[in-house]
């Protein structure tokens, strides 16, 4: 039972980890129906920038807790902007031609941007710092989960509260389920469509460079490369809990979570992939659409 | 590498340096012409020299064979160079015994085929040895033809384990260790030094690292060690913790690990994190600085093997210094244990004092030598004694040799 436990819980700390970066697949997907490719690459992007001016803040001595604000800060602005200029040059002008040629766009722009960082940066392991606290308390449990899983795991939960009551509860959120269910009935009413896709992209990044940050720390590495791997997880953990659908992302990747770590545990670390698909093919061949796909009518 | 194979734009690439190199032979191949032409001069011109010269005492004939043109070339012109820095050495204070070493060079190209025709232009030039070959597959095809003739081999580079472990070349001798030699330290480490009794190993399912970790398992198991798990992971995944638990929960003293570096770091940074201390073992791959840098703290107290450092063997930093002058650039591949092997030959050729096949194999086998590598000598089965691979452990951020 205990071992059980263990596994159960260094499952969920998988599976928050894909959903942090699930979410910003789900998002943009549920609102123009594109998968990002790019999304991963963001991610990386935004481990990349808070490790930069991380490592500034500290070579100028300053403390701890503003070295983390202020380089998760700096990350979320720094990967929005990517986001933004991204979604400008290379998917706006494919907008309403046939969805293939954007989805050919993303997958470019994904190349890019890992090419750019292995050119500019380095094609080396870098080792990441943590900038995370490490409770005291949690000391005894630390076989269990420790510190960086557990703040992956609030972070993971309060973004998917924040996002659900964003869409359902704001005027922005309102314009943005317009938008997805009908992009040309919503510019009729008045929606500023451009705008709204616009900030769904800036969101999406926005997710991204906390995920980058929070999955750097946990590893204590990166690499112009971790966000194709991460990447291709959490879009799995998207397509299995519904594509489109904000909590669906989070079960898809705690799911995925769970049975990664279970396989592991109970059957052998070499099937891993072997699991993870398994459990993709059988959950869409009894429910096309993703565990939560239908019953959350509006796809945002 | 394995994390660029996803673009078949490379393929295109390939497809362009394949055309480059076609265009290339083309030039290499009137350059052989005219260096034909020249060698022949030389050639007339070196025989009307030593003509005269063995009126005093004949030259001992040393061959010398691997891939000197081709792919891999690279791999084989550098043992050329350190045979001859060797022999213009050993010339110059007045040969063995009165006589001048003479060396005859042949080509295989590293092709099993192009090897026998160089091994038997050399049976009849009648050399006495043979440096060489380069490649295992080269090297095994020549060594039937030299067992015949009785004549002594010692490739700098041939790693195959069964050229010496078979039993069946008693002339073969080599100057590096072989493939198996990683994996059979590491074991013995674990049973001798940090005396396991059980131990899980784990790998990142690729060639190297699957290959390392499957040899350990095995002489481990030999050494009566338990392997009470054995599995591979995701390499680049970003949480290791659930195969973690199941090593802790399977109440293992000892990880092993085969692979590369980067998962090394999360692993160990992930074991201690949960808690676990118990020792951390793994290979050449994992032999990086790059690893410390990475992992950190984490780092302290991992071993790892890997080929012994000579470095700072001051006939190492001689022997690439002489190579410099004498050639204007860096040595290349295996360049050391061709100037190692050269040099214990020469040296058992003359601590026998003849050059009788049987003295020669005696002297290789009991007489030590000091040479780049460091003071190395032979076993029974022809593996060089004195160098091969070490095991190193993270001391106070930095790769430590454990004597």
């Amino acid at each position: 039972m205990e071992y059980f436990l263990k596994l159960f819980l260094s499952g969920t700390a998988k599976g928050s980890i894909y959903a942090l970066i699930a979410l910003g697949y789900t998002m943009v997907y549920g609102i123009i129906q594109l998968i990002n490719f790019a999304h991963g690459e963001i991610y990386m992007i935004g481990g990349f920038t808070a490790l930069i001016f991380g490592g500034f803040f500290f070579s100028k001595g300053m403390p701890v807790g503003f070295v983390l604000l202020f380089s998760v800060l700096l990350s979320i602005i720094y990967a929005a902007a990517f986001g933004y200029t991204i979604e400008k040059i290379a998917y706006r002008p494919l907008r309403g031609k046939p969805r293939l040629s954007a989805l050919i766009s993303a997958i470019g722009v994904s190349m890019v941007l890992q090419n750019f960082v292995l050119l500019a940066q380095t094609e080396k392991f870098l080792s990441f710092p943590s900038y995370l606290p490490e409770f005291k308390w949690l000391q005894p449990y630390k076989e269990y989960i420790n510190s960086t899983q557990l703040i992956i795991l609030g972070v993971t939960a309060v973004i998917m509260v924040l996002l659900t009551f964003l869409i359902k509860f704001t005027r922005m959120g309102k314009a943005m389920r317009a938008t997805a269910q009908d992009m040309h009935m919503a510019q009729l009413v008045g929606v500023d469509i451009n705008q709204v896709i616009s900030v769904t992209f800036i969101l999406g990044s926005a997710l991204a460079a906390i995920g980058g940050v929070l999955i750097c720390s946990y590893m204590g590495q990166i690499n112009y490369y971790i966000g194709f791997i991460a990447g291709i997880k959490a879009f799995v953990a998207a397509v299995l809990g519904g594509i489109g659908s904000i909590p669906g992302a989070v079960l898809g990747s705690f799911v995925l979570g769970w049975t990664e770590s279970l396989g592991t545990g109970y059957i052998s670390s070499d099937y891993e992939d072997a699991f993870a698909f398994i459990i993709l093919i059988v959950i869409l061949l009894i429910k096309p659409e993703g565990i939560l796909g239908r019953t959350q009518r509006q796809k945002v | 590498m394995k994390y660029h194979d996803i673009y078949s734009s490379q393929k295109l690439a390939s497809f362009i340096i394949y055309a480059h190199i076609l265009h290339m032979r083309k030039e290499e191949y009137k350059m052989k012409r005219r260096n034909m032409v020249l060698a022949v001069f030389a050639m007339v011109s070196l025989l009307v020299l030593s003509g005269t010269q063995s009126v005093f005492a004949a030259p001992i004939k040393i061959g010398v064979a691997g891939s000197h043109t081709g792919d891999l070339a690279s791999y084989g012109l550098p043992t050329v160079n350190a045979a001859k820095l060797v022999v213009k050495d050993i010339n110059d204070k007045g040969g063995i015994n009165g006589q001048k070493i003479e060396l005859v060079i042949e080509d295989d190209q590293c092709k099993p085929e192009l090897a026998t025709n160089a091994a038997a232009k050399l049976v009849s030039a009648k050399v006495v040895a043979v440096i060489g070959h380069i490649c295992s597959g080269a090297t095994k095809a020549a060594l039937g033809i030299y067992k015949d003739s009785k004549i002594v081999t010692i490739s700098p580079s041939a790693t195959n384990p069964p050229l010496t472990q078979s039993g069946e070349y008693p002339n073969f001798f080599r100057t590096i260790a072989p493939d198996d030699a990683q994996a059979k330290l590491a074991a013995n480490f674990l049973t001798k030094t940090l005396k396991l009794k059980k131990i899980a190993v784990l790998h990142d399912k690729g060639d190297y690292g699957k290959g390392f970790a499957e040899l350990v398992k095995q002489y481990a198991e030999e050494n009566g060690i338990q392997v009470a798990l054995f599995e591979g992971i995701n390499p680049g995944a970003p949480d290791y913790s659930a195969v973690i638990n199941k090593i802790s929960n399977a109440k293992v003293d000892g990880v092993v690990w085969g692979g590369y570096h980067p998962e090394a770091s999360k692993l160990v940074q992930q074991m201690k994190d949960k808690g676990m201390n118990i020792p951390f073992i793994s290979d050449d791959g994992v032999k990086d600085n790059t690893f410390i840098e990475v992992a950190g703290k984490y780092s302290e107290g991992v071993y790892a093997t890997g080929p012994t450092d000579t470095s700072t063997n001051p006939l190492a930093i001689k022997a690439i210094a002489d190579h410099k002058k004498e050639f204007g650039a860096e040595p290349g591949a295996f360049f050391l244990n061709a100037y190692a092997a050269t040099q214990a030959l020469l040296n058992a050729i003359a601590k026998a004092g003849s050059t009788d096949y049987n003295k020669i194999v005696a002297a290789l086998q009991s007489e030590y030598v000091d040479t780049p590598l460091g003071h190395i000598s032979f076993d029974k089965r022809g593996d060089i004694i004195g160098f091969g691979f070490s095991v190193f452990q993270v001391q106070n951020g930095k790769y430590v040799e454990l004597k």
